[in-house]
């Protein structure tokens, strides 16, 4: 059975309440592994899910990005905030950091905005 | 559940029947006049409710509208490039997301091939599994789907949900809110939802900046209450993502989808910001579901003439194409809109199907107070009730109405008794238990005083113990006083600004004393780094194992399969609070015991002309003491002698130990009697006069309501029997009529009392006269 760790690399049995009392537990000690978001994305493939193993797979890349850049990402794509060129120049940047399924999804975000004038 | 109803609605459409109020009593809801009847008929809460005519175009319409599409699909090697015969070019942002993403067009040709009453039978038959109902589904479209659910009759509902949820285990979530977003009585009634059963349990605030202290507080409130119990906090966006992130909350489900593009549009989001937004809650670890659900686009004037279900399928069609696990739907806040149309409560159903057939956990509404008549609010609950569904409620209202910051449930803190009840009338798994009263107060108590201490100990505020006090007791924050909603306010910016964390929360637990609560939130928080709850219809048991469609799923194949509540949670499920047993009535019986009516001697003939004799049953004096009209047994003999004294006869009480019947009891009671007339009484109150010549069966006067016989009724009995005794012909006593449940309230104490005489009968032994003595 695999160790489950947290984003900070920890393996969680290490994060107990005597781990607290010594104040060694972060925020990032409590965050998701993208590791087991992998893991769990394979389990919804095979649970007749692929939509939602595609989803952990996008959840998995942005356990990289800080909470207030995946905000931004987000308000970004909310109608009428962003031209199509912003999202496509968003997008070739999460690719180039290495999150390409969510590139893939703000490049086509950016061509169907085009067209039904959702965008800035 | 969402946000976003106005009141606009009743004004803007045409409703068959307006009504006046109670002012007028002699003119009907049109001005015109009517008779009695028909203004006693308008009187009923049920015509509070808006009934609205069919109107298609405005979307007032429930299953069918004739500008739904024809469902069709068109494919170009793996492209589709016609929906629901809008073809590709002209796709909006819903269509263009479902078509790239949400179709198996693998099956789809098989799928649409289908014929719509084939699809529906495999929906219903036992025979058919779910996983080929759930691999059909992936490749219709929404129009097809909706379609298909338009053919369910209600029972075929029923049964397609209990085969097609995901997950084996039903489960139910409680809504934990308050007017003054008090932090003492929001822990106080999360302990007491998550004690109830409740596995969800979801806070808002009538003021957003509360929100911070509104986490902390149920989160708190919860771990006293029960381990595992997920936790959401529902507010604007990117706070509610804040607390999230901060590992305050663990689920979301406010995450709103619309089925027009407009609508969607002026909502403020896209599919793709939607589709962006749902991994944003899977990066930091948390479950999450949109919501949808029919009505929303009727109030924004935005349904463009299509029928609710076919909307609704477009929406459910989306969350799965973005890969959300779940969806909330089954009206949600628009439940009204749908309920006033014909067949908008199948509506409402097939939209919890339509989620469950795309492979979703289904959180089946329930959760918008849908009429103000209590019959048209349980019609529409209950088939999902018994059907089974993952959530069977998206927010029962586990506080008062008054304090359900969402706006009352269509079950509420009212209603917790009758849904208990109704988890044992049908042997349904509901998801709630009973809880010992003490228990309750225990862990209010616990979770009001943990809620201080944190408080307290993260310098947030300070609370005294008559608050604590006051919220332990509270059966609503009216119970609560005077209190500073200041403080609220001011923690709630302390913990926001401070940047607060579950770690904060935790060390302050352990400090303050609540180790145990402390490490429930910690054993909880590591089992959520696992991440196995991600997957459909998760929820954690009390042992933190998680049950979904992948650790628990939905096996049923008709009867003797699927979920069965095992004998424990059967018994938990049967033993309600206020069941009693026949040793319950014989405690409480042998409370009104006393030493009265001893036994004098043999009872033998009497001779005088005068002489009537009082029958009582076996019991009476033994285990029997009280009636069920709440006056003790020698008070009733009492009144019977002095009725019988006040026309001029002598009355002497006899036992009879041979039968429980009153008849035989009033005959062998007239047969010993010098006048020939007797009555008979039994212990739980009933009575009669009966005459030596009669038939057993027959007599001269009956009360048979015994919990409604008075004092005065049993003199008049009493008077009644001395004036037969003299050879008269007296008016009979009238039973006391009453319109209440008498026989609902009654019979099962009627059965345990008769246990009771029953236990006391020996055939053959002889009967014995009373003493009086003490009963004048």
């Amino acid at each position: 059975m695999t160790v489950v760790r947290a984003l900070s690399g920890r393996a969680v049995d290490e994060l107990t309440l005597e781990a607290v009392r010594r104040g060694e537990v972060s925020l990032a000690d409590l965050r998701i592994h993208p590791e087991t978001l992998e893991r769990q994305a394979e389990v919804a493939a095979g649970h007749a899910n692929p939509q939602l193993a595609d989803n952990l797979r996008r959840a998995a890349e942005l356990t990289r990005l800080p909470d207030d850049e995946v905000l931004a990402i987000y308000e970004a794509l909310r109608p009428g905030r962003s031209t199509p060129g912003q999202l496509t120049a968003m997008a070739g940047e999460l690719a180039g950091r290495g999150l390409p399924r969510c590139a893939a999804l703000l490049t086509e975000a950016a061509e169907v905005y085009a067209r039904r004038g959702l965008s800035a | 559940m969402a946000g976003g109803g106005d009141d606009s609605f009743s004004r803007e459409v045409p409703m068959t029947s307006p009504m006046t109020g109670d002012g007028d009593r002699v003119l009907g809801g049109d001005g015109q006049r009517v008779v009695g009847r028909v203004r006693f008929m308008d009187a009923q809460r049920v015509n509070l409710d808006g009934f609205a005519r069919e109107e298609p175009g405005l979307g007032l319409v429930a299953l069918r509208s004739p500008a739904d599409p024809e469902p069709g699909l068109v494919i170009s090697g793996d492209r589709v490039t016609e929906l629901d015969g809008v073809p590709e070019a002209s796709f909006d942002a819903i269509d263009a997301y479902i078509a790239r993403h949400g179709l198996d067009l693998q099956v789809a040709g098989e799928a649409m091939g289908l014929s719509e009453v084939e699809f529906a039978r495999r929906l219903v038959s036992p025979d058919v599994p779910r996983a080929e109902i759930v691999r059909l589904s992936a490749g219709a479209t929404p129009a097809k789907l909706a379609r298909v659910l338009a053919l369910l009759r209600p029972t075929e509902l029923g049964q397609a949900m209990t085969k097609l949820r995901a997950r084996r285990t039903p489960s139910n979530q409680a809504h934990v809110t308050n007017r003054l977003d008090d932090p003492l009585l929001l822990a106080a009634d999360a302990a007491t939802a998550a004690a109830f059963g409740f596995r969800e349990i979801e806070t808002t605030v009538p003021v957003l900046a509360d929100a911070p202290s509104n986490a902390v507080a149920c989160l708190i409130g919860a771990a006293v209450g029960a381990q595992g119990v997920l936790f959401q906090c529902s507010v604007e966006e990117a706070l509610e993502l804040e607390l999230g992130m901060r590992g305050l909350t663990s689920y979301a489900e406010t995450v709103s989808l619309y089925g027009t593009e407009q609508v969607f549009v002026d909502g403020d989001d896209t599919p793709w910001s939607k589709a962006f937004l749902t991994s944003a809650y899977a990066s930091r670890g948390m479950k999450m579901r949109v919501s949808s659900g029919a009505g929303a686009e009727v109030l924004m004037a935005g349904a463009e003439g299509r029928s609710m279900l076919y909307l609704e399928a477009r929406c459910v069609a989306l969350a799965r194409a973005i890969g959300a696990q779940g969806v909330q739907n089954g009206g949600i806040d628009g439940a009204s809109v749908a309920a006033s149309v014909p067949r908008g409560l199948r509506e409402l159903m097939a939209e919890n199907l339509m989620a469950m057939m795309r492979n979703l956990e289904s959180c089946s509404g329930n959760d918008a107070l849908m009429s103000e008549s209590d019959m048209r609010r349980t019609s529409r609950t209950l088939p999902i009730v018994l059907a089974g569904s993952d959530f069977m409620f998206s927010g029962f209202g586990s506080i008062q109405r008054y304090d359900n910051m969402f706006g009352p449930s269509n079950f509420n803190a009212e209603d917790i008794d009758d849904f208990l009840a109704m988890q044992r009338d049908w042997g349904i798994d509901g998801g709630l238990r009973t809880v010992p009263v003490e228990r309750i107060e225990t862990l209010r108590r616990d979770a009001a005083q943990a809620c201080r201490a944190v408080y307290r100990h993260l310098g947030l505020a300070d609370f005294t113990d008559d608050h604590v006090e006051r919220a332990v007791d509270a059966a609503g924050s009216k119970d609560l006083g005077d209190t500073d909603t200041l403080a609220v306010v001011s923690a709630a910016h302390a913990i926001r600004e401070g940047g607060l964390t579950v770690v904060d929360v935790v060390a302050a637990l352990d400090e303050s004393g609540y180790e145990a609560e402390a490490e429930r939130i910690m054993d909880m928080t590591r089992a959520r780094l696992a991440g196995d709850y991600l997957q459909t219809s998760a929820i954690f048991d009390e042992e933190l194992g998680v049950l979904s469609l992948v650790t628990d799923p939905n096996d049923y194949a008709g009867p003797g399969t699927g979920y069965e509540p095992s004998a424990q949670r059967l018994r938990e499920i049967d033993a309600i609070r206020q069941e009693r047993g026949v040793e319950d009535l014989r405690e409480q019986q042998a409370r009104f015991a006393v030493p009265l009516l001893a036994v004098a001697g043999p009872a033998a003939p009497g001779q005088d002309p005068r002489d009537v004799v009082i029958g009582v049953s076996p019991a009476v004096g033994r285990d029997v003491w009280r009636c069920l009209s709440g006056m003790t047994v020698p008070d009733v003999l009492a009144e019977l002698l002095a009725g019988l004294e006040e026309e001029g006869c002598a009355g002497r009480v006899v036992r009879f130990n041979d039968t429980v019947d009153l008849g035989r009891i009033g005959l062998a009671a007239a047969r010993l009697a010098g006048s020939g007339i007797g009555i008979g009484l039994q212990g739980k109150g009933t009575a009669l006069i009966h005459r030596r010549d009669l038939a057993p069966l027959a007599n001269l006067e009956l009360y048979s309501v015994a919990p409604s016989v008075t004092a005065a009724l049993y003199r008049l009995l009493g008077a009644n029997a001395a004036r037969h005794a003299k050879g008269g012909t007296p008016d009979p006593a009238r039973n006391p009529y009453s319109d209440e449940a008498i026989e609902a309230r009654y019979h099962t104490t009627v059965i345990a009392l008769m246990a009771l005489e029953r236990a006391w009968v020996k055939p053959g032994l002889p009967a014995e006269e009373l003493s009086l003595e003490g009963l004048r």
